[in-house]
């Protein structure tokens, strides 16, 4: 199984758009939106609905009122300022269970809350898994790992040789959480110095992780000296820019008419250079088929 | 007061929208740039960075000599960042969330609390603003304990360049702040990850209005979005390829729209009259 992940660091610059239309000139494949915190995918890939599952992930500290005797140990515990007057925020809890081993009464017991529903999708294409975190909640890397794990079994037992994953923006917990196991991350960028400031982040964790990584600069002429500025920053870093998107009307046609790209205007000029993308990307994500590593340990 | 500029899709418009503001007010405030996971809007500000500082998170440290791998810690840690292997036990520091709860439980008393550094807040001036923004390290997971560094910055008027996104980091930035200035754009991503933040500020009890950026004139998706949960449309910011290219180069909105900057100290007013 081959596992490729489309990230970007710096929001915006054409991951989903770029996923969708992959997907659409692949074979067949397993699709899995990573971006549990805005989920988009699904919008645009027009699945129906196999199964949808409650994400019971969030462990929160509950104090019973007729159990505590306000001795205020357990607010002095938590390091994540989660309780005060003897109540659990929790917005704040983290589920350490700090307050639950200082308290000496057992008024504090930990309790799983259901945080995010995960659904799978029957597409064109494949099965694909996507979450959607209730908005406020925490631990999205635990929710990626989740939805990673099904995309994983679902590939096994359908006999999928790629999962294909639409990470979220960031190089934090769950873009870390997205990438973990990969054989090649595409980073989708944009020609601004933002859109290059983002990529170069994304470019130390991919070789932090020892993950292999290549380039497409998706509206590139909308600032080619910016586009040939960050060609050139990734030649010095020995990362490989496979393909050139150029600015094109019909993406935000496609996005608002909630299709892939390719499926409305296959002779766009965009559609055609991510299907030029896809097949170096799927090329060489085989190639280094199983090379991803697992997290360091330290 | 402090005022959050946020959004649920990334690359809709945030920092563009918080540094044209500031820009626009003219006048002393305190810009603290969040997206500590790709910190943008010094490149939009040009600040002068005057100090450094390394922010640190509680991590345990085992004595080997005392520990004798009774395994409490890793019973006792609710992220896995304890595994034992053999008669060792070993931290898995990208899993740590620093709660101390190993050395709570240790028999042994084989267990301190030391600092780790997981990223650096930079502090500095641009014009007659105060600056400060963070840089999560390559490989460190939790970017929270680095806002809440930056958000202890106080001022009478603050403006918050969030992160993207619906869950912990985007949630730290709003938290406690007067009002959430939210960026979207009038496409279907726009309006379903608008609406999680809505949500969002509505658990926070923080009030909020919507700015639309890239509207080509038919916005019918968010104004719809905002009316079913009585949201203010508070500006609109039009489509233009223009603004792409200035902003490719560290431009801000104002060198495109030099009318933008009555409309944005409309708008300051406007988020006045309806902040916390």
């Amino acid at each position: 199984m081959t596992r490729i992940a489309v990230l970007s660091g710096k929001g915006g610059t054409g991951k989903t758009t770029a996923v969708a239309s992959m997907a659409w000139y692949s074979k067949g494949l397993v699709l899995a939106d990573c971006d549990v915190d805005a989920a988009n995918l699904a919008l645009t890939m027009n699945g129906s609905l196999r199964t949808k599952d409650d994400y019971v992930g969030a462990l929160k500290a509950h104090i019973d009122p007729d159990a505590c005797i306000q001795c205020g140990k357990c607010e002095d515990a938590c390091i994540f300022g989660a309780i005060s007057d003897f109540k659990v925020n929790e917005i704040h809890c983290e589920g350490c269970g700090a307050c639950k081993v200082v308290c000496p009464e057992d008024a504090v017991t930990l309790q799983y809350l259901k945080s995010g529903d995960i659904y799978v999708l029957d597409t064109e294409k494949g099965p694909m898994v996507y979450a959607e975190l209730f908005p406020g909640e925490s631990n999205s890397g635990k929710l990626v790992s989740e939805v990673r794990r099904l995309a994983d079994d679902l590939a096994e037992s359908e006999d999928f040789d790629v999962v294909l994953i639409d990470g979220p923006p960031g190089t934090g917990c769950p873009a870390i959480a997205s990438v973990t196991g990969a054989d090649l991350i595409l980073a989708v960028t944009e020609p601004s110095l933002s859109g290059e400031h983002d990529l170069m982040r994304l470019i130390d964790l991919a070789q932090h992780f020892s993950i292999p990584l290549c380039v497409a600069i998706n509206k590139w002429d909308l600032h080619p000296e910016s586009a040939k500025q960050i060609e050139e920053s990734c030649h010095r870093k020995g990362v490989l820019v496979v393909g050139m998107v150029p600015y094109d009307p019909a993406v935000l046609k496609a996005i608002k008419a909630m299709r892939p790209l390719p499926s409305l205007f296959p002779r766009s000029p965009a559609a055609i250079a991510f299907n030029r993308i896809w097949r170096e990307v799927s090329k060489r994500a085989v190639a280094r088929k199983g090379s991803g590593v697992l997290l360091k340990l330290d | 007061m402090i005022l959050a500029v946020a959004s649920g899709k990334g690359g809709t418009g945030k920092t563009s929208v918080a540094c044209a503001l500031a820009l626009a007010l003219d006048r002393p405030l305190t810009f603290l740039d969040c997206d500590v996971e790709g910190a943008n809007a010094y490149l939009f500000l040009h600040p002068e960075f005057t100090s450094r500082e390394e922010v640190l998170v509680p991590y345990p440290v085992i004595d080997p000599v005392r520990c004798n791998a009774c395994g409490r810690c890793v019973e006792n840690c609710q992220f896995g960042a304890m595994i034992r292997l053999g008669k060792k036990v070993k931290l898995m520091g990208n899993l740590c969330h620093g709660c101390g709860v190993c050395r709570m439980v240790c028999p042994e008393d084989a267990i301190t609390m030391a600092g780790r550094p997981v990223g650096v807040v930079h502090l500095g001036t641009a014009g007659v603003m105060r600056f400060a923004c963070g840089e999560l390290n390559t490989g460190e997971a939790l970017s929270v304990p680095i806002i809440k560094r930056i958000k202890e910055e106080k001022d009478d008027l603050v403006i918050i360049d969030s992160p993207p996104g619906t869950s912990c980091p985007a949630v730290e930035c709003i938290d406690g702040t007067d009002f959430a200035l939210l960026v979207t754009e009038p496409t279907p991503y726009g309006e379903h990850d608008l609406r999680s933040m809505i949500t969002v500020c509505r658990r926070l009890e923080v009030p909020c209005g919507v700015v639309v950026n890239r509207s080509e004139g038919d916005d019918d998706i968010i104004d719809s979005l905002c009316r079913e949960l009585e949201v203010p449309v508070l500006m609109r910011i039009p489509f233009k390829r223009r603004v792409a290219e200035c902003y490719a180069r560290g431009r801000t909105l104002l060198e495109v729209f030099p009318d933008m900057r009555e409309g944005l100290l409309d708008l300051f007013i406007e988020i006045r009259g309806m902040r916390k």
